[in-house]
């Protein structure tokens, strides 16, 4: 059993989801940004619940951004750490499924560095699964709280342009803002060099810039991606001051886009490689520190969602 | 003095009337029936060739028994890889007398594309032709040597069509697919380039060059114009990239990840044209059965290949009930054209041949059912698939396979 507001057992990816499902997440997600500003940040709905968070690869922000959702709704956060050096592929994937389920987990989060990994995992448990990040294929929660930012600040997403700029060929988080962006009629622009550009991403309803200038001219949103350096074997930018003069998003080139064109990070940053410091500080333009926020409260939203027809809750 | 079999009402494939076996060998087609002889109805079934399966990574009796396959040329990536002649020794006699095994000789020391392997010394001991394995000899300099020295010994070499640099770390082919599933890719293009190189060399050394697999309009329209070009180049072909394109991989499914992998619709297309205009000379399985602890993965964790022997003929029937081929000519696919790359004396029913036979009914429908495999291994693309066509017997040396 399903709520008919949400009917998916498991949070695996934006595709598949409705837009009506994602803005549903958002409007859900809105009660946990009043509650998580005011001094007791509490609620007991997922009290007796078991959250684990099963990161096989290393993790901070998102990490501990989902810990401190189910605190707040009252789960019993149990954190594993298994990174991929120490967990050896293969069928220790499926044990390790096997034992979270015998464990009794009533929700799982997962991150794991192959493409598919969480889904592989989700069949295989009797509880929700909450993607929280596989290989370079997606990471819905970043998603929707990009666009839970985007949407307090621009009311809407019809229309509006956001250019999403930087290493998209690696990028989990590139692949699920486009699923969602443009399931929500927003314009998307890809921003990245030619050696960073995934195959045939223009079907994924993109229009693809190698050059940044052209790509965020007149944009409502400057969403820049981190430099995945750990994923680049073989060099696929010849340096990374080249890469910062041609893809670095500095005050001048940000005069492209609209003067009031939000600048979106999803963290953590190469300061002075994708971001110069002072666009990624200046909190007139830089909703850096909010998208954090948001975070907290989309997984708080996700977690309740997921975990209704256990609660026995519509 | 030998045994008779005579064999009564069967529709031979490339060939009309009784067929009579005697021990291992076929003694003759359409002659009388001596009194002696035992007789076996096929009641209308068609005998053909046994297939000759040219290509495969395991020795898998059983699947190769359902599937009407007598003879395989197993691949040189096993363990230990086929690069000794005492390995190559032990891997042809390894399913005698049922199967046939024809190892194919690793062209390098361990497949490592540097050193040459004493081709000579594991022809000696059973291998029949000399093969780059599930990859390609990326230094030139390297092949050239393995292409003159194999030309001087008469041996085919059998190359693997992807090349090293654009394929290295690429789980399937550059598309939309891949994109959206977020894995690893290379351009399709790897194929045609990878082959452009060899049949340089090929021409350049005088070698007889195959290329196991070839799944691209580009890599096909090279071998064609160099089969124009009168050159001694073959190429092959599995069902899994006649009958299934890239989308397959769609939900991660690791049954589907093979090597080369699947890809585009418009080149499954051309792949079917190359088999009906004769560019595609062999069919086969590329069987290679692969457990849970192989497949059960993250689709770039799991291992590449398909089980295929026990479909590969009823699949292969799809592209005569098509009209692509005829079943005179499937067979030629099947069996003829891979003993011809071996230099092995089977593929055709004549009198003299060996007595190696498939019988099948090429009608009858069913449906794959991975559970049901007789194999080592169930994992098909083609699960729950409806297909037409039966394997009813398979005998090898005039002797019934069960």
């Amino acid at each position: 059993m399903t709520s008919p507001l949400f009917p998916h057992r498991h949070l695996l990816g934006i595709a598949g989801l409705q837009p009506h499902e994602i803005l549903y997440l958002l409007d859900e997600a809105e009660q946990w940004v009043t509650l998580n500003r005011s001094l007791t940040k509490h609620d007991d709905r997922l009290a007796g619940l078991t959250q684990i968070n099963a990161f096989f690869e290393n993790s901070t922000r998102t990490l501990l951004s989902f810990e401190i959702a189910g605190k707040r709704l009252g789960a019993d956060v149990v954190n594993m750490h298994a990174a991929t050096s120490s967990v050896k592929k293969g069928e220790t994937l499926i044990d390790t499924a096997i034992t979270l389920n015998a464990m009794r987990a009533d929700v799982i989060v997962i991150r794991h560095a192959s493409s598919g990994a969480v889904a592989l995992i989700a069949d295989k448990v009797d509880c929700p699964v909450l993607n929280a990040g596989d290989g370079r294929h997606e990471h819905p929660t970043q998603a929707l709280l990009d666009a839970l930012t985007i949407r307090r600040r621009k009311g809407n997403f019809q229309g509006l342009k956001v250019a999403i700029c930087g290493d998209v060929l690696h990028s989990r988080v590139a692949r699920s803002n486009i699923l969602a962006l443009t399931s929500l009629a927003a314009d998307v622009r890809v921003v990245a060099p030619a050696t960073l550009m995934p195959p045939a991403i223009e079907q994924m309803g993109v229009t693809p810039y190698t050059d940044m200038d052209e790509g965020i001219a007149d944009a409502d949103v400057v969403m820049m991606l981190r430099l995945q350096t750990e994923r680049m074997e073989g060099g696929f930018v010849p340096s990374l001051r080249e890469y910062h003069a041609l893809y670095g998003l500095t005050y001048e080139r940000l005069k492209r886009a609209k003067p009031d064109a939000l600048v979106m990070h999803p963290g953590p940053m190469n300061r002075g490689v994708e971001i110069a410091s002072d666009v990624a500080d200046d909190v007139n333009r830089s909703v850096i520190a909010e998208q954090v926020e948001m975070g907290v409260a989309v997984r708080m939203a996700c977690l309740d969602v997921l975990t209704r027809s256990r609660r026995g809750v519509a | 003095m030998k045994t008779m079999i005579a064999i009564t009402n069967a529709r031979l494939v490339g060939g009309q009337g009784t067929l009579l076996l005697e021990g291992d060998r076929i003694a003759a087609i359409g002659g009388d029936v001596p009194g002696t002889a035992e007789i076996i109805d096929a009641k209308g079934a068609y005998v053909a060739p046994g297939i000759v399966d040219l290509g495969v990574f395991s020795v898998d009796k059983r699947a190769c028994i359902a599937g009407g396959i007598t003879r395989i040329a197993l691949m040189p990536d096993q363990t230990p890889v086929l690069d000794e002649p005492g390995i190559v020794q032990r891997a042809a006699l390894a399913a005698k007398p049922d199967l046939w095994v024809h190892p194919l000789a690793a062209a390098t020391r361990s497949l490592e594309g540097a050193e040459l392997g004493e081709y000579a010394m594991m022809r000696k001991t059973g291998a029949k032709a000399v093969s780059t394995g599930r990859s390609w000899v990326a230094d030139s300099g390297v092949m050239h040597k393995v292409l003159t020295y194999a030309a001087s010994l008469g041996l085919t070499v059998i190359s693997h069509a992807e090349d090293a640099g654009l394929v290295a770390g690429a789980v399937a082919t550059a598309s939309e697919t891949s994109t959206r599933l977020g894995l690893s890719s290379a351009p399709a293009e790897a194929e045609a380039i990878a082959i452009a190189r060899d049949l340089m060399l090929a021409e350049l050394t005088g070698a007889r060059l195959h290329f196991r697999t070839v799944t691209t309009t580009k890599g096909l329209d090279l071998i064609r114009s160099a089969k124009s070009r009168g050159l001694a180049i073959t190429c092959g072909i599995s069902p899994t990239h006649l009958f299934l394109s890239e989308v397959a991989i769609n939900d991660f499914r690791t049954f589907a990840r093979l090597s080369p992998p699947l890809r585009a619709e418009a080149d499954r297309r051309a792949c079917i044209e190359a088999v009906r205009d004769g560019t595609i000379d062999v069919i086969g399985s590329a069987h290679d059965p692969r457990g849970p602890e192989a497949k059960r993965l993250p689709f770039a964790d799991a291992d590449p290949g398909a089980a295929g022997a026990e479909t590969l003929l009823a699949l292969s029937l799809g592209l005569v009930r098509d009209g692509v081929v005829s079943v005179e000519r499937l067979f030629e696919l099947l069996a003829l054209n891979p003993s011809r790359v071996l230099g092995v004396d089977s593929g055709r029913l004549e009198a003299g041949a060996p007595a190696d036979l498939v019988f099948f009914d090429a009608d009858s429908p069913w449906q794959i059912d991975a559970a049901k495999f007789t194999g080592q291994a169930g994992n098909t693309p083609f699960d729950k698939l409806p297909v037409q066509g039966r394997v009813l017997k398979t005998m090898k040396g005039g002797r019934e396979l069960s």
